[in-house]
């Protein structure tokens, strides 16, 4: 495949991290194109979370590169990597749950009636309002404490709130994960909606199933390197079963043989 | 077939919306305010209002309000600091001790160092809000939790007062001034100055940013510090507002009562302060709570200690009562919190 590095959005060469004696990533590359969905997935242990860290630039990698629209950046910290474009949406981590909808949405960006430092609250919830309803979040009232919301509600606010922070590169952590079909397809809609608006979507998951039907690409991470790196087909889900079911074969066996 | 679903499920909603009529405009009232958590507390205060001036009618005498009103100021503004502390999820032992210390650094500014009676009061309230930044130190950058922390400042200040005093009252410089007159020595002074400073604060907590970060402090503290929320200096001003508070209630009382005694405030105003703002509603967990509704927590508390003094009660009985009263209360936040946790979804 060719790849032409002016439509990365995100590029990452030759990327490791080692904690003590071991190996998290070995040597990843991985690119992400503009307004593409890609899909991340790979077993507990592959080294998910520590690239997810490393792209939030909550830790620094040992060794690689990262360039971000074809410039090479160093993710310094976690403000340093959202001032570049890059958010990421933890799962349940990410809102605060005594405050209404629209707090949340403008929680550290409040908008204020100037020159008093006194909230505009109707300017804010006015604009919450009009943001969800443009990317076709349904939720009762943008008044209501998230506390009240459903799973799959809170986890639409949190995208759409990282989305309104001018986010270029959405990092989502397991938006699935416990969730039921109804609000799975609530997130699955959003990210649809998404795609529309220039944000380039990286999807961490445990399942596949569940992301692949979102997904124009699917990497597979094992052992800290990126072995599988293919578009969308209908034959892909099988692809990537044997290759799970192999590695599972070749673990169990080896499990066998020490026991 | 969808265009004629469409308009009359508008017209149904329509109909079962509330009409704004003028005789259902009262009810909508009544609706809104016993929607708020203040409501029910404020109903205690006035069952309890009732009752006590049916038992003594001199509850509701002129002299008895002033007496209540005193009862209730300096403990009201204390409750302000440690609602906004107990919301961003920390705790303040040792106001109680700030409010002891303050009137004596007055004093010794005007005493021994010759400053005007102004300038000593701003120099004790500048000591009561260094006391706050070093609580928020230990507790913010220290990692040391606030209850043992403030505890330890808690002794460490009273040593202080002790030391500073000799242990012996000393009387407020300037009584008989119109200086001290407004700061607290005329009859509702100190209450005037409790409830501007409880709508100052209302506004700060549900109307301005410093408001809502404690909020997110105390309710999601990695979600707030992901979103870029700082929470220290969230909880450092707290500290320093509490203290400040704490400090400036000692001075008021000590102008009230023409002079400052080192046993004055202490734990007891603290533990009614904190008594106050749990039974008025903020959780003792952090993450929510009201102003209004820990001066109306306090007031609760002001009205049964004045009503079973007029009833004669014995202070020691009484203190079994409060202390009952004051467990189930927060026994019941603490509940009723995790209740709503539990019922989210």
């Amino acid at each position: 495949m060719i790849e032409q590095p002016q439509e990365d959005v995100l590029l990452i060469e030759g990327v490791a991290k080692r904690y003590g004696a071991v190996t998290a990533l070995r040597e990843v590359r991985m690119h992400l194109r503009r307004g593409e969905v890609l899909g991340l997935i790979g077993d507990n242990g592959a080294g998910k979370s520590t690239l997810i860290k490393i792209l939030s630039g909550f830790i620094q990698p040992d060794d690689g590169k990262i360039f971000i629209n074809g410039q090479e950046v160093k993710l310094r910290s976690v403000p340093h990597a959202r001032s570049l474009g890059i958010e990421t949406v933890y799962q349940d981590l990410a809102l605060v749950n005594e405050l209404s909808v629209y707090h949340n949405m403008f929680l550290k960006r409040e908008q204020l009636w100037k020159p008093l430092p006194l909230l505009n609250n109707r300017a804010m919830k006015r604009a919450a309002r009009e943001y969800l309803e443009q990317l076709g979040v349904k939720i009762p009232s943008v008044d209501m404490e998230v506390f009240k919301l459903s799973g799959g509600q809170r986890q639409a606010v949190a995208i759409a709130r990282a989305v309104s922070s001018n986010a270029k590169i959405l990092l989502l952590d397991e938006p699935l994960a416990a969730m039921g079909a109804r609000e799975g397809a609530l997130i699955l809609n959003l990210i649809r909606n998404l795609k529309g608006k220039d944000v380039s979507i990286i999807i961490i998951g445990h399942n596949y199933a569940q992301v692949l039907e979102i997904c124009d690409r699917i990497n597979l991470l094992q052992h800290g390197m990126i072995t599988f790196d293919k578009p969308i087909a209908p034959t892909l889900l099988e692809e990537l079963n044997e290759i799970v079911l192999r590695e599972y074969r070749i673990n169990s066996a080896g499990v066998r043989k020490n026991a | 077939m969808a265009n004629e679903v469409l308009p009359e499920a508008s017209t149904a909603q329509a109909q079962t919306e509330p009409t704004p009529e003028k005789g259902a405009l009262w009810l909508r009232i009544l609706g809104i305010f016993l929607k708020q958590r203040e409501a029910s507390i404020a109903v205690i205060a006035i069952v309890l209002t009732a009752y006590f001036w049916s038992s003594n009618p001199v509850f509701l005498s002129k002299e008895n309000i002033g007496l209540l009103s005193q009862y209730t100021a300096a403990t009201a503004i204390i409750a302000c600091g440690e609602v906004m502390l107990l919301i961003s999820g920390e705790i303040d032992l040792s106001v109680g001790y700030v409010y002891a210390l303050a009137p004596f650094i007055v004093y010794f500014a005007v005493e021994n160092y010759g400053l005007s009676l102004g300038l000593a009061v701003v120099v004790g309230l500048v000591i009561s809000l260094l006391i706050g930044v070093i609580n928020g130190v230990i507790v913010v950058y220290l990692g040391v939790p606030s209850l043992i922390a403030t505890l330890g400042s808690l002794l460490a200040l009273n040593g202080i007062t002790l030391t500073i005093s000799n242990d012996f009252p000393v009387l407020t410089p300037g009584t008989g001034t119109k200086f001290a007159e407004v700061m607290g020595h005329s009859t509702f002074s100190e209450i005037y100055w409790a409830i501007g400073i409880i709508i100052v604060m209302q506004i700060i907590l549900s109307r301005t940013r410093w408001g809502l970060h404690t909020i997110a402090t105390g309710s999601n503290l990695l979600g707030a510090s992901e979103v870029g929320v700082n929470f220290r200096l969230i909880k450092m001003s707290n500290f320093m507002l509490t203290s400040l508070l704490g400090g400036f209630a000692g001075i008021l009382e000590a102008f009230r009562i023409t002079s400052a005694t080192p046993g004055a405030g202490g734990t007891t105003i603290m533990f009614n302060a904190v008594a106050g703002a749990v039974i008025g509603g903020t959780a003792l967990q952090g993450g929510s709570g009201t102003i209004i509704g820990g001066f109306l927590g306090v007031i609760v508390l002001s009205l049964l200690s004045d009503g079973f003094t007029l009833l004669g009660i014995n202070a020691n009985t009484f203190d079994i009562v409060i202390g009952g009263a004051i467990l189930v209360a927060m026994i019941l936040n603490v509940r009723l919190q995790a209740l709503r946790k539990a019922g989210k979804q």
